[in-house]
């Protein structure tokens, strides 16, 4: 099922700011600062930052809940800065979910369609088909408090997809659910927003969350986007030390660059020559930090960096090492440790980089 | 890049005037607000100040200009002619202006009369701002008699209120209570007084301790019991007022966390330095908050003082009988009013903005777990023992009411008869009802609807005029009823503004609803304010964001997310319009018999029998309300889905 004959729209920010008032110091901050986006129709994008970082208010932007200081928000090809909410063509799903508590299921979910004065017979039959496609299908006359936490999330999906809007607008959806719920409905999330092709903005903090479910991450901190660019890439290849400390577990390793050619650079850490596959745009004599994710290190018997094991411990699917280079504590994921040697406190080691999973800053 | 102009102010303008719902909503209640609430005071404070005294002026000394008048450039003067109509007359042929003169005694001098030298006399209208009215009240004896009465009774009131409220509040919450009668004695007696008409214990109070009262006279053979006066007010004011302290502070003792107190057990306080040094300061603020709101009460009730005060008068009842009374000083009533008006907002304002705020500062957290209730018989013998008490004693002067209306005559026929039900009936006690219950029964939609609307706006919504109309509508609660009267009477009397516009309303059943609306739409808007507060706003921003414009989400989703205490809203109205008599009794005409006017009258006549079948009935008509209300929270209410989620 996709939206039949209905055009995906995609989303333009452009030059968009947001002031607030600090309630404590009284002084003015910019809570979205200067951000730019372009999201593709059809497209899944997600905002990712800490606290506090703009990623709310610039979706709340979106929706029309906040207005924007500077800056022209499109849909399609529209601006819709003067719209207010219910005449913009989103739909947005609550992390409290917002559910009507004095409506069932049913009405939940037909109430954006009573409003476009869709006809019965046509609406009884978009809200049977979005509930099966979110497997609720005979719960229609529930109450919503009667049902638990994770099929409530799915009746606030149906009741924001059922409309078919521009696009599909999600604020922190999965919080208010245990981790292991949290984990099977992001999938239920991207599958339904795959099959029925619709532009998605989804707010999280949650870094794996983000990976999981988007095409496209955006991360933000302090108002500003920190980086754009797929799972993948801000993974692999952050751009500033904010984002590769945000995304997962990470390790800098100062160093000099010693030689560069066109491929990548040899790396000198704490005097041992490393190389460093592509990494471009750096010259022989500067200063750099290597990134390097605790998979992306092995230990062995010989090797590049010599250092001193601190801590191990077996964790089930990794061995977990803290190792010392020079006065540097780096800390080392080695999976799939059966069958190879498993390094003791105090003992000596060599750390080597795998091969492209290794990013220089 | 830095932001030069912020376009969100702009953007917020936009959005706002695109919705014409809200806006023509928002004006509407401004105006109504203004025109209800602002401008009968604004006119009160008007009249205290502003003085319109046509002078009696000399003709000699106009004529030679030695007179304090205004003398215009072009040789003029404006004076008044013998209709009261202003209008100039030129000095040169001024003695030829019949119709403009008069003589000593306000005689017209017509056409061709003689005019006697030394007896002319030209009418000049003075308007002026004076503050005169003041020091005139204030060197008033009868005035500076009921200034002082006033904040003596609510001193006392206060204090009498805070002390028997707290009390309960302590037993309620620490101690064991044990027996079940006992507990559910309390919450009768909490609520009855809430649900009563104003007056019902004055008059229990006469009927039971009066000269002919049925103990004093009957069991203790006291034959000169005089209960008329100050003790008489400041007992039936405490047991009319103590419930609400009880209310109030039984919700404060029920958030302190018992472990603090606990903590000061555990390091050898015994139960009374607990009391002392740590329950006591804690609640502090919300005992000064429990004796300002019963003050102004006090300061504002009319009935009780009316008919039980005797010579002991009041500010209230003062001005009620200046207005009614012969002398018509409109001036010294209005600034009297205002003197009224001042201390009770002066009050409020420190209760509301100060206290409020500070006794949600000290407690805060919620009780992290039940107390250990006391079961210490030397804690729980006296502090029950005293509570059973008073409870009782409620209790029976609410039994003295309908057997006031059932014994054949009070103090000398104690035998069951209807004969005073049937007087009632007979007379015209079957319209008063049907008045009272038909306009109370038109005022309690308008305030429910009126105040789920103002609770929505204040609490969901951002524009310019929300301060206004949330000051304004909360406003009302600290106007006394009398002071609100006097401001209706005075702006409306003449229209307003005294050209005539809306005079049509004065004297009409309309004002009278207004007056209702206006005096249950403070405690409705904070029932509101209070339900809406509680309802996460996403579920509106949800339904807005799916297309719903204010209006629609205000009716699909607010008003039934807070039905219950629109219900409540209007039931509150109800009873508070069909028990209210101190803004009404000065509005009413004879072409409303309101029953609470009713029973006024045959009190002040000493028909105790017919007052007392009067308030039989009222008090039915009361519960029964109440009954319902109860009914449909129950069953329609939204209550009913959560109970469905806890039955689980």
């Amino acid at each position: 099922m996709t939206m039949a004959g209905k055009e995906k729209k995609g989303v333009r920010l452009e030059h968009i700011s947001k002031i607030y008032k600090d309630p404590k110091t009284g002084k003015d901050f910019y809570a979205v600062n200067d951000v730019s986006l372009d999201i593709a129709p059809g497209s899944f994008v997600t905002l990712l930052g800490p606290s506090g970082c703009g990623k709310t208010t610039t979706l709340r932007m979106i929706a029309g809940f906040e207005s924007p200081d500077a800056g022209e928000i499109y849909l399609g090809s529209d601006p819709i800065n003067a719209l207010t909410p219910n005449k913009r063509d989103t739909a947005m799903v609550f992390q409290s979910y917002a559910l009507f508590p004095h409506y069932n299921v049913y009405d939940n979910i037909a109430y954006g369609l009573k409003l476009r004065k869709v006809p019965k017979k046509e609406m009884d039959e978009r809200v049977a088909r979005i509930l099966d496609l979110v497997e609720l299908t005979g719960m229609e006359s529930r109450m919503t408090n009667q049902l638990s936490g994770g099929p409530q999330q799915r009746v606030a999906l149906a009741r924001a997809m059922v409309v078919e809007p521009g696009v599909l607008l999600f604020d922190e959806p999965l919080s208010n659910l245990d981790a292991k719920l949290r984990v099977s409905m992001r999938t239920e999330i991207r599958r339904i927003q795959q099959t029925l092709g619709i532009t998605a903005v989804y707010v999280t903090h949650d870094q794996a969350e983000a990976m999981a479910i988007s095409d496209n991450i955006i991360i933000m901190n302090k108002g500003v986007i920190a980086q754009m660019g797929t799972p993948e890439e801000v993974y692999y290849h952050p751009k500033s030390e904010f984002v590769a400390d945000f995304i997962g577990e990470v390790n800098f390793l100062e160093g000099v660059v010693s030689a560069a050619d066109g491929e990548g650079c040899v790396v000198s850490i704490q005097g041992h020559p490393v190389r460093v596959e592509k990494a471009d745009g750096f010259a022989a004599g500067q200063a750099c930090k290597v990134v390097l994710r605790p998979e992306a290190g092995i230990l062995a018997d010989s090797g590049d960096i010599p250092c001193r094991v601190v801590l191990s411990c077996f964790m089930g699917a990794y061995q977990n090492y803290h190792v010392m280079v020079g006065d540097t504590l780096v800390k080392l994921a080695d999976y799939c440790p059966a069958g190879r040697r498993v390094y003791r406190v105090g003992e000596t080691a060599y750390l080597s980089f795998r091969p492209g999973c290794v990013n220089m800053l | 890049m830095p932001v030069k102009t912020r376009q969100s102010a702009a953007l917020e303008r936009k959005k706002f005037f695109a919705d014409p719902v809200m806006i023509v909503t928002i004006a509407l209640l401004i105006v109504l607000l203004a025109l209800f609430i602002l401008y009968p005071l604004a006119m009160l404070l008007l009249d205290s100040v502003y003085v319109r005294n046509t002078n009696l002026v000399p003709l000699e000394s106009v004529q030679d200009r030695t007179a304090q008048i205004p003398y215009a450039e072009d040789g003029t003067i404006r004076i008044l002619n013998n209709k009261g109509k202003e209008a100039a007359v030129s000095l040169d042929g001024i003695d030829g202006a019949f119709g403009y003169l008069f003589a000593k005694n306000g005689r017209v001098y017509k056409e061709g009369d003689e005019l006697k030298a030394g007896n002319v006399y030209v009418k000049v209208q003075e308007n002026h701002l004076t503050l005169d009215a003041f020091p005139r009240i204030f060197a008033d004896y009868t005035f500076n008699r009921a200034f002082y009465n006033t904040l003596l009774l609510g001193m006392i009131t206060g204090f009498g209120s805070v002390i028997i409220g707290l009390l309960f509040a302590y037993v309620d919450c620490y101690v064991n209570v044990r027996s079940r009668v006992t507990r559910k004695m309390f919450d009768v007696v909490s609520m009855l007084p809430v649900v009563s008409p104003p007056f019902v214990l004055s008059l229990s109070m006469i009927l039971l301790f009066g000269r002919g009262g049925l103990i004093t006279r009957e069991l203790l053979g006291i034959y000169d019991s005089d209960v008329y006066g100050l003790g008489g007010i400041a007992i039936v004011q405490i047991l009319t007022f103590f419930p609400v302290c009880y209310m109030m502070l039984k919700g404060l003792l029920k958030n302190i966390d018992p472990s603090m107190e606990e903590a000061a057990r555990n390091m050898g306080a015994s139960r009374m330095k607990v009391f002392t040094t740590v329950t006591l300061p804690l609640m502090l603020p919300g005992l000064g908050n429990a004796f300002l709101v019963t003050f102004i009460e006090s300061v504002a009730d009319f009935a009780n003082p009316m008919m039980i005060g005797g010579d002991y008068d009041t500010l209230a009842t003062t001005i009620y009988l200046r207005i009614t009374g012969g002398s018509y000083d409109t001036n010294g009533a209005a600034a009297m009013a205002v003197v009224l008006l001042g201390i009770t907002l002066v009050l409020f304002l420190i209760q509301k903005y100060y206290l409020e705020a500070k006794t949600a500062a000290t407690l805060t957290g919620k009780a992290s777990r039940a107390r250990a209730l006391i079961d210490d018989r030397s804690v729980r013998l006296p502090l029950v023992t005293a509570c059973s008490l008073l409870s009782a004693f409620v209790i029976m002067m609410y039994v003295a009411i309908p057997f006031g209306a059932l014994f054949k005559l009070w103090g000398r026929d104690y035998s069951l008869s209807l004969k005073w039900f049937n007087q009632l009936f007979r007379d015209d006690g079957f319209k008063a009802f049907t008045d009272s219950f038909v306009l109370s029964l038109i005022a309690s939609p308008i305030t429910a609807l009126l105040s789920m609307i103002i609770s929505y706006l204040v609490v969901k919504k951002r524009f310019r005029a929300k301060g206004f109309i949330e000051f304004v509508s909360m406003l009302a609660m600290a106007v006394p009823g009398t002071v609100l009267g006097v401001g209706f009477i005075r702006g409306f009397a003449n229209g307003i503004f005294r050209t005539g516009v809306m005079q049509g309303i004065y004297g009409t059943g309309v004002i009278l609803v207004i007056v209702f609306v206006v005096r249950s739409l403070p405690v409705g808007t904070r029932s509101g304010i209070s339900a809406l507060r509680q309802i996460d706003k996403s579920i509106e921003e949800s339904a807005y964001d799916l297309g719903a414009g204010s209006a629609k989400v205000f009716v699909s989703v607010t008003l039934p997310l807070i039905k219950d205490s629109f219900l409540s809203g209007l039931v509150t109205t109800f009873v508070r319009s069909i028990t209210a008599i101190s803004a009404i009794i000065l509005l009413v005409t004879p072409r409303y018999l309101l029953i609470t006017c009713r029973i006024n009258e045959f009190a002040e006549k000493g028909a105790y029998g017919v007052a007392c079948a009067y308030a039989t009935i009222l008090i039915a008509i009361v519960y029964a309300s109440i009954v319902v209300m109860n009914f449909c929270i129950k069953h329609f209410g939204t209550s009913k889905q959560v109970r469905i989620k806890e039955s689980e």
